[in-house]
């Protein structure tokens, strides 16, 4: 890595180039199957933001004292740990999120977004930067997983509901009729193949101006 | 759910509540080992096996250690790494004694401990509270209907190879998502016509 980084270059790079969904394509389980609704995404995002910065620090710390061949089961404690603090930390605080989300809270161990952090980046880099890596990445997880938790949830219900406050509410403003399918499994896979299939789009158009 | 008949949590397990297409379990290798029938069976047979073998441990481990000694919050770390040990374990034995089976599966066989599948079907089988018969049946069908829906995406992919498919469409992952949102629908939906 050279000089030239900044910390805005840093941070933009996880929402951007390196955005998880659409860039790196990892972590897939969490980003479908919680995003029934926008609080959900919020509250799983959070969660994985937590649980990235914490272990990209630590990582980063140990980097130099982890003998390389047992750097996985490493890591791998280093998240449990983390996960199991957000684990209970949800239901403690959060109750009714922690119930919607169940068995993708403890998940999280084995999200890819977070191993594969700690593996690219907390092993090679100081722990300032691991953090504002960290940051980046869990904020451009957490814009995807609203975006698709919108999608669903206002195509899905007809309406927006945030921490208990309607935002939007299609059903008795316009007459919508929610289609029921986008907040089961179908709409999820639906949803983020449109979605991939603009970003397809948009880098083959962008490659034909370019060439 | 400890009432719950033996073919009801099979067919729970390889349909109705399948790990890929409806419970989003597992999806990364889903989308990235389904490029051909070859690779997505060895997969799926690492897969079965590690899941079962998994199921029968961690019963045991919450049962007899996690359990008496109050440590049930320790749950998440203590399993992943009864999971990433026992990868380990059986990548060893697999070596030595099969090398054939090695051969075939080897490859696939570190990929599996970060597999959200394996944790996915202990950490469930805790949350259902199964009891210890229950826990292996529900391990087993986890395997099979994995087994089940990558070989369905890893033939229709192998097969359009020869198809026209737009650009934007056929790139990567986003031609596998669309064809898992149709598996998704028949497997969450149809099979409901089974009585169970």
């Amino acid at each position: 890595m050279g000089d030239n980084r900044s910390v805005a270059s840093e941070f933009m790079r996880g929402i951007t180039k390196d955005n998880p969904t659409f860039g790196l394509v990892l972590g897939l389980c969490p980003t479908l199957a919680v995003t029934t609704s926008v609080e959900n995404g919020i509250g799983m995002a959070a969660g994985t933001l937590f649980v990235l910065v914490g272990s990209n620090m630590l990582v980063s710390l140990l980097r130099k004292e982890i003998p390389d061949s047992v750097r996985i089961p490493i890591e791998l404690i280093v998240i449990a740990t983390f996960v199991s603090i957000v684990d209970m930390g949800m239901e403690a605080f959060t109750p009714d999120i922690y119930a919607a989300l169940g068995v993708y809270i403890p998940l999280i161990v084995v999200n890819c977004i977070v191993i594969g952090r700690a593996e690219a980046y907390a092993l090679k880099n100081g722990v300032f930067y691991s953090i504002v890596d960290a940051f980046g990445i869990g904020t451009g997880f957490l814009l995807v997983l609203m975006l698709l938790g919108g999608i669903r949830e206002l195509l899905g219900t007809g309406g927006i509901k945030l921490f208990g406050v309607q935002l939007v509410d299609f059903v008795s403003m316009l007459g919508y009729n929610p289609i029921g399918v986008m907040t089961l499994s179908s709409g999820a896979f639906l949803t983020i193949a449109v979605l991939m299939t603009i970003v397809n789009y948009r880098k083959i158009l962008k490659a034909m101006k370019g060439g | 759910m400890a009432d719950a008949s033996l073919f009801a949590i099979f067919m729970d397990g390889v349909f109705l509540k399948n790990f890929l297409v409806v419970q989003f379990l597992g999806l990364c290798s889903f989308v990235g080992v389904t490029k051909d029938v070859k690779s997505a069976s060895g997969m799926s047979g690492a897969v079965i096996f590690v899941i079962t073998l998994s199921a029968f441990v961690s019963y045991l481990l919450y049962t007899f250690i996690l359990l008496p000694l109050r440590l049930e919050y320790l749950n998440t770390i203590a399993f992943i790494i009864v999971i990433a040990a026992l990868v380990q374990l059986v990548e060893f034995i697999v070596r030595k004694f099969m090398p054939p089976l090695y051969r075939s599966l080897g490859i696939y066989l570190p990929l599996i401990s970060t597999n959200c599948a394996v944790l996915g079907a202990v950490l469930l089988n805790v949350m259902n509270e199964y009891t210890f018969i229950q826990s292996i049946v529900f391990g087993i069908a986890a395997g099979v209907g994995y087994t089940v829906a990558m070989l369905i995406m890893a033939s229709i992919r192998e097969r359009s190879n020869v198809l026209y498919v737009p650009k934007a469409v056929g790139r990567g992952v986003t031609y596998a998502f669309f064809i898992a949102l149709i598996m998704s629908m028949s497997f969450a939906n149809y099979f409901k016509v089974i009585p169970l």
